[in-house]
């Protein structure tokens, strides 16, 4: 990319400055509409990387990596000709010459010029403010900052600021291992978005988390050493605080130096004033958008939704379509340290007579505040610890409700509370503020579009795509449009079941059915009823009947009487089907730690039946090129040296890989090689939707990579963090914080019950990530579920697993002491001695691999056949 | 390796060119289950036995992946149609036409089977 001043003369300049997420937006705006290809559009970009979620900053400390938080696509950028300068500010503006002077030296020539500066952190006037171990909370590296402090200079940490962001770095610097302090002027936490009932609510909830929070106080001085590091605060209270690191967030000003260093016109606090149209009132070449600009309505704006509309008025303004910000709504929701909070429309209540509705349960950490005008209008509220109503509610803002406001307020189960659902709402009422998207242009989507999932509608729409909080009921939104338009989803299983999965698997566990012909017949579609079922079927009804065996009186082996015809192919021979007929054989490993002799046996097995071997991504040796007869005579010679099954052909635990831990590695905080072992001979066997695999790394480095796992595990200085819904695969997923700073008998009760709630309601061959992100309320409700035992199932789901554990027995083993069994591992039922002539091999690598042009061929002649000279 | 020892008379025979063709005993046959046999010409088929009893015979080779693994995929019935479907990559094939449900230009061989 460089810079090419000529090109101006064709083509008319856009410059942008600032690329942040409403810079970002504002490009995809020209693009949409189509300014991208008439123009010569150019970016400078402060920051060392492009646009990235800002909002979801503080997800960077639950494992989100900066490439992960990025909200630029090279792609997109490319494609559309931009000339994106990255760590290249904009230093000065020449309006009479309409040209830019970025850091670099390089001058750019505009026609239109659009400041999208964003706002700057701001730290009050104390002394010491810019000591060693002071650090602000904007960019990715101020976090990277921060955490290299927190993990080599701090144990304490305090966050001036108790407001939204102030709390986020609270609970970023707890998560980084530190004692936290929260310090706030105010009186309660959350000043601008929540009341006095609704910050005491938090209080209790944040203070019960550990935090220590001091309210009603204000810093006076940074303490510092001789060496000039921070060793303390003083506080107006005339306390003195101890902390070695301390984070400003005190709230945001707009950065306007810029423009007022060129004369543009900026607001008494600050702000680049502009009009309507989001166009700087002092020079009709100048936009500003976003958190720099002082909108037409005298306000500057804070949150990403309204600067994303501006974006979205400046594009089409330069477009020349009529556009016009007038104003936005300030409403929130959001999850701070786990807690959720929401406010909307006039939360505190500054409507002319207008009258409160307040539910508070301050034991339960819950405050409901819904404020009602004189007619019975909704005219905003306050959510804390219970925020599930929010989207219904704001969309109902504005109207009266159809039922009464107390009941919207009410908990679930306490007499009046009504569940409002979205399809009450109104077509024009806004379901995702964060894109303005109406709950008409969604169910436009599905009725005129065509869309059958939630996926599909996001990509229509745009809605759900931002800050994710409408998701919920979008989903809501998509069923209730299909059901109205007749669309009959057949949720069965398949043909012979009209049943999902998790019902199936309710009706084995509620009436302890033990057979699959049992339930086929009984609840079986009216034509599969006595007859063979299916290939779909089957395997899923025998793995819920494996998943449940001892409680509902079935053998735990999976080869015992009926169960053996149901197993899939793998299953059914206890091993791995390979393309040219043959097997591979994988021996549990835990944790991947293994002794010498155990390598040995495993080198001397696969030596003596010429098995190629190789080491697999789950830290266990496979052994590939096994005839089906053989499989016997290798396990026998495993089980002797005390291997079992690893169950690498069931959908069942396949390992739980871990890093060396803090017995060897001089990072390590805990023993993650015994918990791997631990979790793996825990969960050996069990048998669920779809393969589970796990990990435990010993320290925040994660080198055991955890976070792709279904279930995994990372080591803190106070326990163990736990990570679910992890994928690899052809779509990988990072795995979502469940809970933090676990013993390690609360990790282990937490993933009993994370696994049988997830082999009690996945479907059939659902991985863990998708099973999360389908069920509604996702991660959340797995936690209610889980954590808060909000459906009072965790002791049964306990149970389940505890009679698991302890009815575990190893197949192999099991079958290699029983000749009827083995007598099916033959190629042949009338001739067992001979092998398949079609397995063949030749050599690569000094291993084998297999004889393609064997499998083309099919056979060989009759004659070499029956004599069984077609070895290998 | 032996089998497992009889618990009937029966044997199951497959209809070749020159004649009845004795494979195993009966109950060798577990019901959703195959099993494969060898022929004297080298041939190799998949012999299957349903709920109702019913016998089925088809090549053992898949056509898609030239593998002889038939014999040891999931039986099941599509809409009256008794099929296997192929542990490779799990196309059904008709257990009384040997036609593929997936793909109806592909067809096994099947051979008749009886028990006595």
């Amino acid at each position: 990319m460089t810079a090419t001043p000529e090109a101006t003369e064709a083509t008319p300049t856009i410059v942008l400055v600032g690329h942040g997420m409403v810079g970002q937006r504002f490009l995809e705006a020209l693009a949409a509409r189509g300014l991208t290809a008439t123009h010569r559009v150019v970016v400078l970009c402060e920051e060392p990387r492009p646009a990235y979620d800002r909002v979801a900053l503080t997800s960077y400390f639950s494992g989100r990596t900066p490439e992960e938080l990025s909200m630029t696509d090279m792609e997109f950028i490319n494609d559309h000709g931009i000339e994106l300068y990255v760590g290249d500010p904009a230093e000065t503006v020449d309006r009479a010459a309409r040209t830019v002077t970025a850091k670099s030296g390089k001058v750019f020539a505009y026609d239109t010029l659009v400041l999208a500066t964003g706002s700057y952190p701001f730290v009050p006037p104390v002394p010491n403010k810019d000591a060693e171990g002071c650090f602000v909370y904007r960019t990715i590296e101020d976090l990277l900052a921060i955490e290299e402090y927190a993990k080599t200079k701090a144990t304490t940490g305090a966050v001036v600021g108790g407001g939204l962001l102030g709390l986020e770095a609270a609970g970023a610097l707890k998560g980084l291992g530190l004692t936290s302090h929260i310090v706030e002027f105010a009186p309660r936490l959350m000043p601008v978005q929540v009341d006095e009932g609704g910050g005491a609510a938090l209080l209790r909830t944040i203070e019960e988390m550990g935090l220590t929070v001091h309210t009603g106080v204000g810093t006076q001085e940074i303490v510092v050493d001789e060496a000039g590091a921070v060793t303390g605060m003083k506080l107006s209270d005339g306390s003195e605080l101890a902390t070695d690191l301390v984070v400003f967030s005190a709230g945001v000003r707009p950065r306007d130096q810029l423009a007022r260093d060129c004369g543009l016109t900026v607001g008494e606090r600050g702000g680049i004033t502009v009009d309507e149209q989001c166009r700087t009132v002092a020079d009709p070449h100048v936009f500003a958008i976003g958190e720099c600009a002082l909108a037409a309505d005298g306000r500057v704006y804070g949150l990403v939704a309204p600067g994303y509309e501006q974006a979205e008025t400046a594009a089409a303004t330069i477009a020349q379509d009529e556009s016009a910000f007038t104003g936005a709504d300030l409403s929130t929701k959001l999850k701070l340290l786990g807690v959720d909070v929401a406010s909307f429309g006039d939360a505190h209540g500054a409507t002319e007579d207008c009258l409160d509705v307040v539910y508070s349960d301050s034991r339960a950490g819950l405050y409901k505040k819904l404020v009602i005008g004189r007619d019975g209008t909704l005219l905003g509220g306050i959510l804390v610890g219970d925020a599930e109503a929010y989207g219904t509610l704001k969309a109902f803002t504005g109207s009266v409700p159809p039922v009464s406001p107390e009941s919207l307020v009410l908990p679930a189960g306490a007499g009046e509370s009504v569940q409002l659902g979205p399809t009450a709402l109104p077509d024009d009422a806004i379901i995702c503020s964060c894109n303005n998207v109406r709950k008409g242009t969604i169910r436009g989507a599905v009725t005129e579009h065509n869309c059958t999932t939630v996926p599909e509608v996001k990509k229509c729409t745009k809605a759900g795509t931002t800050c994710g909080s409408c998701v919920k009921v979008l989903g809501q939104l998509v069923t209730a449009e299909l059901e109205a338009s007749g669309v009959e989803v057949d949720k069965g299983l398949c043909g012979c079941f009209a049943q999902t999965r998790e019902e199936l698997y309710e009706i084995v566990l509620a009436l302890r059915i033990n057979t699959y012909q049992d339930l086929l017949d009984r609840y079986g579609r009216d034509g599969a009823r006595g007859g063979d079922g299916c290939e779909v079927c089957k395997p899923a009804v025998a793995s819920i009947i494996a998943s449940l065996a001892p409680t509902i009186g079935a053998s735990g082996y999976v080869l015992d009487g009926e169960q053996a015809a149901l197993q899939d192919s793998n299953d059914h021979f206890l091993a791995n089907l390979q393309k040219n007929g043959s097997y591979s054989v994988v021996p549990r490993i835990p944790g991947g730690e293994i002794t010498p002799e155990g390598l040995i046996t495993i080198g001397e097995i696969a030596r003596d039946f010429g098995l190629y071997t190789k080491i697999t991504g789950g830290q266990r040796i496979d052994m590939f090129g096994a005839r089906v007869e053989q499989l016997p005579l290798i396990w026998m010679r495993l089980v002797d040296a005390g291997f079992e099954s690893g169950h690498a052909y069931g959908k069942a635990l396949r390992t739980v890989k871990s890093c060396v831990g803090s017995t060897w590695c001089r990072y390590g905080v805990q023993d993650s090689v015994r918990m791997a072992i631990d979790l793996e001979l825990r969960y050996r066997g069990l048998r669920s939707p779809h393969k589970l695999k796990s990990a435990v790394s010993g320290c925040a480095r994660e080198c055991a990579e955890a976070q792709s796992k279904d279930f995994g595990v990372i080591a803190t200085t106070n326990g163990w963090n736990l990570y679910v819904g992890g994928n690899g695969g052809a779509t990988p997923r990072h795995a979502d914080l469940l809970a933090q700073d676990l013993s390690d008998a609360e990790l282990i009760r937490l993933i009993d019950r994370f696994l049988m709630f997830y082999i009690r309601t996945a479907d059939r061959l659902e991985r863990t990530s998708t099973w999360l992100e389908r069920i509604p309320g996702g991660l959340d409700h797995i936690r209610d579920v889980v954590v808060e035992d909000s459906l009072g199932i965790c002791e049964e789901l306990e149970s389940l697993m505890a009679a698991h554990v302890a009815n575990y027995a190893d197949e192999w083993a099991t079958t290699i002491n029983n000749p009827d069994k083995l007598a099916r591992f033959v190629s042949f039922v009338n001739a067992p001695d001979t092998p398949d002539p079609v397995v063949g091999f030749v050599p690569e690598r000094d291993q084998v691999k297999p004889d393609l042009p064997l499998l083309s061929i099919g056979m060989r002649p009759a004659e070499d056949l029956l004599e069984g000279s077609a070895q290998r | 390796m032996t089998l497992a020892p009889e618990t009937t008379d029966l044997k199951v025979q497959l209809q070749l060119a020159d004649g009845w063709f004795t494979v195993c005993d009966l109950s060798a046959l577990l019901p959703g289950r195959g099993v494969a046999a060898l022929l004297p010409d080298g041939r190799q088929v998949a012999l299957f036995r349903d709920r109702a009893g019913e016998l089925y015979a088809i090549d053992n080779r898949d056509p898609f992946g030239g593998a002889a693994v038939l014999s040891r995929g999931l039986t099941g019935t599509h809409r009256g149609r008794p099929f296997v479907a192929s542990p490779l990559l799990k196309q059904r094939f008709d257990l009384r036409t040997g036609e593929c449900l997936d793909d109806e230009s592909v067809r096994v061989a099947t051979y008749g089977v009886r028990a006595r």
